[in-house]
Order: structure tokens, then C-alpha cells, then sequence
């Protein structure tokens, strides 16, 4: 076989995984994406082991390694995922925004002047 | 002990007596007065002892090398000769009597350690001057005392007066003083030293090469210390210090610090004519200001403040005409009956309740209260005026004849201008002179109307110290005789035609201020005047403080009173409104100097505040202004942040493999 088929279906696979990572809305599509481009990787891995002939199969192993890895990865996430719908009703990506910087004048005036305050006394 | 170890402890004495009462103060009071008196009567005791040992021999010098200062050395250095000997007995015994006058007048007074010990610093500060040979060292003393000046005209800082005229006194001295310093530094450079011998060495051999521009130089000192015109303004202000400091500064100390150096480097100012023609006209001015200000003046310590300025005009023309011998001589003899004039000044204005010359003018009895205080301000008075036989009138005698002498043509190398000027001014004022020392006389001890209030008898160490300073009031005039072995040698016996002229005038002048008081004290009992404040009981500065605090709300003026019988007001009709301003010189600087001053605080603050602090805040704005554009980026959005991340790095490995490939 030649090696062109596995590249581009890896490629397909990866941007089918790079677009769902950007661009899906469900945490676990997200999930599901970067597995896509895990496996891509791993498509990569053991068609460039075959096609390079490697003694010491160095591309089957890191395939395994990956794997072992990926698992580990979507254990993980999906605990997060479920633990933040529990907490907040949804696991919509666009919707967990807490890292969002508020403008100044966004938040209240008190809460403004305690922080002015706080700053005052530490200096 | 040998002559310079005792001439080391003169000043040393009453420095480590301010150092010890300074410390101590607080903490034991009972030492308080002992520290105050004890070395400063120890310093007059030695000054004698060294005095009595020179003998108006040679001058004896001592130095040691202070610090090795790459150019020119400094030195610590003792010039004894016979001013400067005469000059430190007077200031010792002067400084003793005001120490112990302060027991009693500052007797309950919670800032007296404090007083005290400035006072001894600034005996300290003025013997270190008057010994001192080396001008580094002198100059030490010389704003040491400008200090305790301040500090010490300032000792009532509560009343509003005080405050300004301490600052007053040190900033005119300072304006003074810059120059000075840069005088000093010339002068060291062309003569490549500080010591003053050296530097009058440097003179006869013709070594100074500038030596107008540096007598200009530290005559503008000599003024700022000296009172001389037009620096002499902070003098009178400075009466709303305290009286025994007035007496000590403004008498017989301080201000003659600036006449003792001019007459220690008269050679340098002798060699430029310039200089000696401004001392002479610097001099002329201040005689004939101040004796028309001085017979306008309503509080009693301005009359004698002004009094002081003018006798200190005379000392001036005396050392513009040349002689030293005659300047130091009336310095000695002034700083005598004017500190005996302000110590007096000082009982009256506790018995009378007031400093207000209009007030005591309605007031009887005063002179039947305070008998000693009369006595010797009497005779105070008549040396001031320069009566024979007392001390101020062969010391004035002396000047006048120094002057007739240059004026004539007989001294070498002084101009005949110079001569005539002091002459003529000096003339004038001795019948300015004695009319104010008339008026003030009479308006003080011979009012009419309800009697003083009785404050019992004054203490005995006030009393004291006015008899032990009449003595050298009364006698000093022998030491005419005696004094130019001490000095240069010139004569300093009184010659007949400028005694005839100056004892005429002063008649003159003590007659007419007579009959116009003959005419004007009727109006006294017409016009009701005069606030007193009688504290019977409190101690003698109590009275003083409060006179001072309330003679502008009483009287409507710092300096003058609106009393018809007041015998000046007659005598100087349309001139005694600008007289009792003292010619509007104080408005003169107002506006040529603080007005500017204020106008250019002005700019700078707006220069600060409008275009400095713009360009602060636009240096904050921009990043500010960036931060906020960048903060839109952060929205909380991870795929966002993961889509830019990916962009990035496409474009990256783009320019990577374009540039890679050689593009």
C-alpha cells in the first residue's frame, strides 16, 4: 500500500479533529475531537514505522504509548466534564467563561473601593 | 595655664555649658541656671585674664592645621591682638549680664533651658568669632549666630510677630550672607589662604586682584549682620524677641560681629576706594534713616532698635574714613549703654504693662516705681546722645574726629568725600540722636494721668545687672586716653571743634524735642490711649509677650501709634507716617522681591501641575488605553484562544518554510 493513503487520511482525521476542537460546543465533542487527532497521530505513527521499516518498531511502541496515554487523557476529561455539569447544569464550552477579564467599569462601585481600599493598605 | 589654652576655653566654656543645659534641661531643672551663668561668667572672667595678659602688646597667633583641604588649608587658628581681646570682654560681660537679667525675666518661663542654652551657644558662636584667625572659622561663628538668631527672636512663637520676624531676620541675613561666602572664597584665592594674617600680608604686598569686587562682596555681609542700610529691615522686626535677647543680639553682639570683621580687614577694604566710598554712603544713609525712624517709632525697643542701627552707622563711618580704633572704641562703648538701654527697656515695659511709649506717656509715677531702671537709663540715655562726660560721647567724639580728620585731607589714601559725608551725616544724627533719646525720656518717665500699677519691687538680678553695666556706661570714656595703646595707636581723644559742633547739636536737638513736648503733653489727657496689661504677679516676660501679641490690634500698627502727643509726630509733620514705616523699605522689597517670588511660585505651579503633570498622565493613558484594547481579547472563550493559538502557529511555520527555502 502506498504510503499516501494512510498521510492524507491521517490529515483528514486531524483536521476533522482540529475542527471540532475550535469549533464544537459540547465539552465532550471536544473530547471526542482531540482523540480524532490523537489518532491521527497514531495513523501517522505506524504507517511511517512500516513504510521506514524500523528495526525496533519505535513508531508501534510510541502508537501504544499514545493510546495508553489518550486513555488516561479522556478518563480525566470526562471526570472534569461531568463534575462541571453537575456543578453548573451544562457542559457548553462558550458558556464557561469565568476566565473572562471584566472591564473596570464593569464591576460595582463598592466592590471598586474595596479593592481600592485593599490596595491602600497594603501599600 | 598659658595665655592661648586660655583663650581656647573663652569660647569653648559657655559652648559646652549650651551643650550640657541642652541635654539636660528636661530632665534636671535645677542645674538649668547654673549651667546658663556659670560658663558664660567663667568665659567674661578668662576673656579678662587674656585681655589683662595681651596687654596690647603684639598680636598673639596659635594655629593648628584643621584639615588638609587639597587647595587652600583650613585652620583653627587664635588671633589675639588688642581688639580682639577688648571686643570678647565685652562680649563676655555682656552675655554674663544677660544670663543672669534672664533668671529673673524668663523666671517661670517653660522654654527657658532651651533659652538658655542658645543664648551661651551664641556667646560661643560670637567669641569664636572675635578670636578667631582664620576666616573658615570665623565664618563658622558667623552663621552659627545667624541661627541662634532665629531661633531666639522667635522665642514667643506663639504671637504671629515673632514667628515673621524670626523668619524675616534670618532670610535678610542669609541674602546677606551668600555673598559673603563668595566674597571669602574670592578673597582666599587670590590670597591663597584663609588665615587673616596671610591675607592682609597678601594686601600690603599688593597680592588681591580683585580687591573692589570682593569688598563689595563681604560688605554685603557686613549690612546683612551689621543692620546697615539697605539690609538693615529685619533689625527692627526682630524687637518682638524677647528683651535680654535683645539686648545680647541686637546690641552689643551680633551686630557687631560685622564691624569687628570689617576692622580686622580694613586693609583690604582700604585698598579699593569704590568700597570705601559705598561703606561711607552705606553709612551715611543708615545714621539719617534711622534717626528719623527712630523718632516715629511707638514701641520703646524699636526706638532703641533703630538707635542701634544708627550707632552701627556710625561704627560704619568711622571704618570708612579709616579708622578702626574709632569704630571698635564706639563699638565697645555702644554695646555697653545699649544693652544697659534694652535691659532697662525691659524692667519698664514689666512696670508699665506696655512697650507702647504713648501708653507710658499716660501713665504717672513710672519713674518713682523703677528707681534703678531710671537712674541708669538716664544716664544710658545721656550717653547715647553722646552728653559729656559719659562713655558715648568720646567713642562718638572719636568717630567724628576720624572723620574731620579724612575730611580734611590728613588720612592717607581715604577719599575726602568719604570724610565729609560721615561728617555731615554724622553731625545730623547726633542731633536726630539726641531728640529721640529726649522723647523717649520724657514720654516714658515724665507722663501725666493714673499711676502705674504696683508690681512690687523688680527682682534683684534684673536690678543688679543694670548697675554693673552703668559703670562701664559712665567711665568708659577715660579709656580714650588708654585705648590706642591697645589698638592701632591713632588718638582717640576728643578734639575741640567737632566736640563744640556734635555737643551743639545734640543740645540742639535735645531742646527743640523738648519744647515740643512742652507744647504737644497736654493733648495727652485728651486723648485717651493705651492698652495695658498689667501682670503683677506673672514673670516680667509675661507682660512683654502680650504687649508685643497686641500692640497691632491696640494701636493699628506693629511700629506707630495715632497719638497727637507725641512730641516726634509734631517735630516730623508729613514725614512721620513714612519715618514710622521705616521709609516704606520693607513695601519696596515686598515688591521687588516677594511679589516676583510669589508671581514665579505661581508658574512653576502651573508649569507643574498643568504641563509636567499632562505629559505623567498622557504616559499613563497610552498604556492604559492599549490594555484596554488587548483585554477585549480575553473573553473566557478556550476555542478562541486554542483558534489564534493555531493561526499563529500556521503562520509561523509559513514564514518558517519560506524562509527555509530561501525565499
Amino acid at each position: 500500500m502506498h504510503l499516501v493513503y494512510p498521510a492524507v487520511l491521517a490529515a483528514l482525521l486531524f483536521c476533522t479533529g482540529l475542527y471540532g476542537v475550535l469549533a464544537r460546543r459540547n465539552a465532550i465533542l471536544v473530547l471526542m475531537s482531540v482523540e480524532l487527532m490523537l489518532n491521527a497521530v497514531n495513523l501517522n505513527l505506524v504507517a511511517f514505522d512500516v513504510w521506514l521499516r524500523d528495526e525496533l518498531h519505535a513508531g508501534q511502541a510510541l502508537t501504544l504509548f499514545t493510546i495508553a496515554i489518550a486513555a488516561a487523557e479522556i478518563g480525566i476529561g470526562l471526570a472534569i466534564v461531568l463534575q462541571v455539569h453537575r456543578n453548573r447544569g451544562t457542559a457548553d464550552v462558550d458558556r464557561l467563561r469565568d476566565l473572562r477579564d471584566d472591564a473596570p467599569d464593569a464591576g460595582s462601585d463598592t466592590e471598586r473601593a474595596d479593592r481600592e481600599e485593599k490596595a491602600e493598605a497594603a501599600a | 595655664m598659658s595665655t592661648t589654652t586660655t583663650a581656647v576655653l573663652v569660647p569653648l566654656l559657655p559652648f559646652l555649658g549650651a551643650v550640657a543645659g541642652l541635654l539636660t534641661g528636661r530632665r534636671a531643672p535645677g542645674f538649668v541656671r547654673p549651667l546658663a551663668v556659670l560658663p558664660t561668667l567663667a568665659a567674661a572672667v578668662l576673656a579678662a585674664v587674656v585681655a589683662w595678659r595681651q596687654g596690647g602688646g603684639d598680636a598673639i597667633d596659635a594655629a593648628g592645621r584643621l584639615t588638609p583641604t587639597g587647595s587652600v588649608p583650613i585652620d583653627l587658628a587664635l588671633h589675639l591682638d588688642g581688639f580682639a581681646v577688648l571686643v570678647a570682654l565685652l562680649v563676655g560681660v555682656v552675655a554674663t549680664c544677660v544670663q543672669l537679667y534672664s533668671t529673673a525675666y524668663l523666671r517661670d518661663d517653660p522654654r527657658y533651658p532651651s533659652y538658655a542654652a542658645l543664648v551661651s551657644l551664641f556667646t560661643a558662636a560670637m567669641l569664636l568669632v572675635v578670636y578667631s584667625g582664620d576666616l573658615m572659622v570665623l565664618l563658622v561663628g558667623w552663621e552659627i549666630m545667624g541661627i541662634c538668631s532665629y531661633f531666639l527672636v522667635g522665642h514667643y512663637w506663639e504671637t504671629e510677630a515673632a514667628r515673621s520676624a524670626s523668619l524675616k531676620a534670618f532670610l535678610v541675613t542669609k541674602l546677606g550672607d551668600v555673598p559673603f561666602l563668595i566674597g571669602i572664597l574670592a578673597l582666599a584665592a587670590d590670597a591663597g589662604t584663609f588665615r587673616i594674617n596671610g591675607i592682609l600680608t597678601a594686601v600690603t604686598s599688593g597680592g588681591i586682584d580683585h580687591p573692589t569686587l570682593i569688598a563689595l562682596l563681604l560688605l554685603a555681609g557686613v549690612a546683612g549682620k551689621s543692620a546697615q542700610f539697605p539690609l538693615h529691615t529685619w533689625l527692627p522686626d526682630a524687637m518682638a524677641g524677647p528683651t535680654p535677647v535683645s539686648a545680647l543680639i541686637h546690641a552689643a553682639t551680633m551686630v557687631a560681629a560685622g564691624v569687628y570683621f570689617v576692622a580686622r580687614l580694613l586693609p583690604l577694604f582700604a585698598a579699593s576706594t569704590a568700597a570705601l566710598v559705598v561703606l561711607a554712603v552705606m553709612a551715611a544713609v543708615t545714621m539719617v534713616g534711622s534717626g528719623l525712624a527712630a523718632l516715629a517709632q511707638d514701641d520703646i525697643k524699636r526706638v532703641l532698635a533703630y538707635s542701634t542701627v544708627g550707632q552701627l552707622g556710625y561704627m560704619t563711618g568711622a571704618l570708612a574714613v579709616g579708622d578702626r580704633d574709632a569704630a571698635v572704641f564706639h563699638l565697645v562703648s555702644h554695646g555697653a549703654f545699649k544693652a544697659l538701654l534694652f535691659l532697662g527697656a525691659g524692667v519698664i515695659i514689666h512696670a508699665a504693662g506696655t512697650n507702647s511709649l504713648a501708653a507710658m506717656a499716660r501713665t504717672g509715677g513710672l519713674a518713682k516705681r523703677i528707681p534703678d531702671a531710671y537712674w541708669t537709663m538716664t544716664v544710658a540715655l545721656l550717653a547715647l546722645a553722646a552728653i559729656p562726660p559719659f562713655s558715648g560721647f568720646f567713642s562718638k567724639e572719636a568717630v567724628l574726629g576720624a572723620a574731620e580728620h579724612a575730611a580734611s585731607g590728613d588720612a592717607k589714601g581715604i577719599p575726602g568725600a568719604a570724610g565729609w559725608l560721615v561728617l555731615a551725616a554724622g553731625l545730623l544724627t547726633a542731633l536726630l540722636t539726641a531728640a529721640y533719646a529726649t522723647r523717649l525720656w520724657l514720654m516714658a518717665f515724665r507722663g501725666t494721668g493714673p499711676e502705674a500699677a504696683d508690681h512690687g519691687k523688680q527682682p534683684a538680678a534684673m536690678n543688679t545687672v543694670l548697675w554693673i553695666l552703668f559703670v562701664p556706661t559712665l567711665a568708659l570714656g577715660l579709656a580714650a586716653w588708654k585705648l590706642p595703646d591697645w589698638f592701632d595707636g591713632g588718638s582717640l581723644t576728643p578734639t575741640l571743634t567737632t566736640s563744640v559742633l556734635s555737643t551743639g547739636c545734640a543740645l540742639a536737638g535735645a531742646i527743640v524735642m523738648y519744647a515740643a513736648w512742652r507744647r504737644t503733653a497736654a493733648l495727652a489727657a485728651r486723648t485717651p490711649l493705651g492698652a495695658v496689661a498689667a501682670d503683677p504677679d506673672a514673670a516680667p516676660y509675661v507682660s512683654e509677650e502680650e504687649s508685643i501679641a497686641t500692640h497691632e490690634a491696640a494701636y493699628g500698627d506693629i511700629a506707630a501709634a495715632p497719638d497727637p502727643a507725641d512730641p516726634g509726630r509734631a517735630l516730623l509733620g508729613p514725614l512721620h507716617r513714612h519715618a514710622a514705616a521705616g521709609f516704606h523699605l520693607d513695601a519696596v522689597y515686598s515688591a521687588l522681591f516677594v511679589r516676583p517670588t510669589r508671581a514665579a511660585a505661581r508658574l512653576a505651579r502651573f508649569l507643574d501641575r498643568e504641563v509636567v503633570e499632562t505629559y505623567v498622565r498622557g504616559t499613563a493613558g497610552a498604556p492604559r488605553l492599549l490594555g484596554e484594547a488587548v483585554r477585549r481579547a480575553q473573553t473566557g472563550n478556550v476555542q478562541t484562544y486554542l483558534s489564534a493559538l493555531f493561526a499563529g502557529a500556521v503562520v509561523l511555520a509559513v514564514a518558517a518554510v519560506l524562509v527555509a527555502n530561501g525565499a
